[in-house]
């Protein structure tokens, strides 16, 4: 594994809050190299004259009109949070998070 | 000697739209309400759920953007903004990044009595995120936070505009003019203390005559238009003293602290790609036909710069006349209004901006509650000579106050004006008895005791008299 693209690695990781041991982070850059060579590939494809599109779907956006609707119970709504207090999702301070990771 | 620096500033603003519900579910937008209620599985990025437009969010945003002079897009993408911040549910914010709403665009403002056009950069939709509230003192030494999701997302329209602003001052100017506007299009109600209406600002210096950019800093949590010009005006000394020092800026995100006044750097600022933007797989692109644009165009209202220049001309009103009455779109309204019925629109501009406003703030009431046709009414009983002056101020309290028509207040108080020598000369000669002394100075060339006389005899009448005729009764006495 090339040490700028152990670098690349590490830095989606921290981007996506991983920690992930030596052996993860080979099989990862293993992966993200098979995705980039897809992707290298498909560049090569000559696409001159063809409009980019952001969706398989040719359809325009569908607009709803601006009602309300019933919205879920609140223990629903918190029935996943790590943490509650009163009514609240309770979750570590930003900051503290910071001091950690660094 | 000491090196000239200029500044730059660049503004952006975040604005929620004024909807029931929020941008892609059907939750209610309703501020102020028990925690985490107005949350479904769409607004929480739970699995299987898919987010819908909501058309008025859509029409709104666009309105806003016509008023803006800014290019609407037919074809206009949303994508992802991926970050963790316990403010986001779903880990990344639905946002629009290289096909936003609208491109460009120009807001002109007044500036020193000259105007000046801050150019935009663009203006695009997004999904808000939601509240966080830092146990401890501040965000700078709490231990844990607790989440509302309430406000996650609600439409929310960035307006950014090019680092065209040059001050603190200018960038406030800027802000105010900007507020009128977008409560002409009815888009937001724009409150900065409920946070429907916030602004944070990109800042750096360069040496006077340099064209690049220098080092820019990130301010937010600025909570009024007076807290963004002081941030700023702060924000110019602080670089201005490092760049003297030969030091360098720091590239960061600083939080305005409105206790010390002064910026604090909050966290290293992630550069754009981090957020690792990508198409939102879960919307089709928008697609927005010429013939939506175009009925939103004829919706917007007459903007504030065209009323503005609209009542300096037709009813020959002063900058500032014109002015104070565009900057309160109701004001302007009502001023409109009685204006139909009367013609001295300088007289009635003169009311409006003295007395009606010092009673309405007496009494907290708003202009909209009271009836045009009430004040005409009013300043016509003075004009025919009906009342004096101060009757009609006291009248005026009055009406603000009840809603009821002068015609029948002065009728239920006796409050008409007594004319006449028969009526008026029995108070002169009481007073000009009780009062010697002042009599003796008027005699002397005292000309100002004249006036005491005059104010005596018309407390005496209860403020019904006419002093102008006293005075000449007066005089006429013991001259």
């Amino acid at each position: 594994m090339a040490i700028d693209f152990a670098e690349e690695v590490d830095h989606v990781a921290h981007l996506a809050r991983l920690t992930l041991d030596w052996e993860e982070k080979v099989r990862m850059a293993e992966q993200l190299s098979k995705i980039l060579e897809t992707a290298r590939r498909v560049q090569e494809l000559d696409t001159t004259g063809i409009e980019p599109t952001a969706h398989v779907i040719t359809l325009p956006a569908v607009l709803r009109e601006d009602l309300t609707r019933p919205s879920l119970p609140l223990n629903r709504v918190l029935q996943n949070a790590p943490t509650r207090q009163k009514d609240f999702f309770r979750v570590p301070s930003i900051t503290a998070v910071k001091q950690v990771e660094e | 000697m000491k090196m000239k620096y200029d500044t730059v500033i660049g503004l952006e603003i975040h604005l929620e739209l004024q909807t029931h519900s929020k941008l892609f579910c059907g939750c209610s937008t309703t501020f102020g309400q028990e925690p985490n209620i107005n949350c479904c599985p769409i607004c929480l990025g739970l699995p299987g759920s898919l987010p819908v437009f909501n058309r008025r969010a859509i029409e709104l945003a666009v309105s806003v953007a016509l008023a803006l002079n800014s290019a609407v897009q037919q074809k206009s993408r949303f994508d992802r903004k991926n970050y963790f911040y316990p403010d986001l549910p779903k880990g990344y914010q639905i946002s629009q990044y290289d096909q936003p709403l609208a491109r460009g665009g120009y807001l002109e403002i007044e500036f020193d009595e000259e105007s000046r056009r801050i150019n935009l950069e663009r203006v695009h939709l997004e999904e808000e995120a939601g509240k966080l509230m830092h146990a401890g003192d501040s965000i700078f030494d709490s231990s844990y936070s607790l989440v509302d999701y309430n406000r996650a997302g609600i439409a929310l329209l960035e307006i950014v505009t090019k680092p065209d602003i040059h001050s603190g001052r200018e960038a406030r100017l800027f802000l105010e003019d900007l507020r009128t506007l977008l409560l002409y299009t009815g888009a937001s109600d724009c409150k900065m203390e409920e946070g429907s209406l916030r602004c944070d600002a990109n800042i750096s210096l360069r040496p006077v005559g340099s064209t690049a950019l220098g080092t820019r800093v990130e301010v937010k949590n600025m909570n009024s238009f007076r807290a963004v010009e002081m941030a700023l005006n702060y924000e110019v000394k602080r670089q201005e003293e490092i760049l003297s020092a030969d030091g360098h800026i720091i590239q960061e995100t600083c939080h305005w602290d409105e206790e010390k006044k002064e910026t604090i750097p909050l966290r290293g600022k992630e550069g754009s790609s981090d957020y690792r933007y990508f198409p939102e797989p879960d919307l089709l692109p928008l697609t927005l036909e010429a013939s939506f644009i175009e009925k939103q165009s004829a919706l917007l209202p007459e903007l504030p710069r065209q009323r503005r220049v609209r009542f300096k001309e037709h009813y020959g009103l002063n900058g500032k006349e014109a002015t104070l009455l565009t900057e309160n779109r109701t004001l302007g309204d009502f001023f409109e209004a009685a204006a139909n019925d009367y013609s001295d629109y300088r007289n009635l501009v003169k009311w409006i901006q003295g007395d009606l406003l010092y009673q309405l703030r007496e009494s907290g009431k708003s202009v909209e509650q009271i009836e045009p046709g009430l004040l005409v009414e009013l300043i016509t009983l003075l004009n025919n000579g009906n009342i004096t002056r101060p009757v009609a101020k006291e009248l005026l309290a009055e009406m603000v106050l009840s809603g009821k028509s002068p015609h029948k207040l002065v009728q239920e108080k006796g409050l008409g004006r007594i004319s006449g020598q028969e009526k008026l000369l029995p108070l002169v000669d009481r007073v000009i008895a009780e009062n010697p002394e002042a009599v003796e100075n008027y005699r002397r060339g005292k000309e100002k005791a004249s006036a005491f006389l005059v104010g005596r005899v018309m407390a005496l009448s209860g403020g019904r008299a006419d002093p102008e005729e006293l005075s000449k009764l007066i005089k006429g006495k013991i001259s």
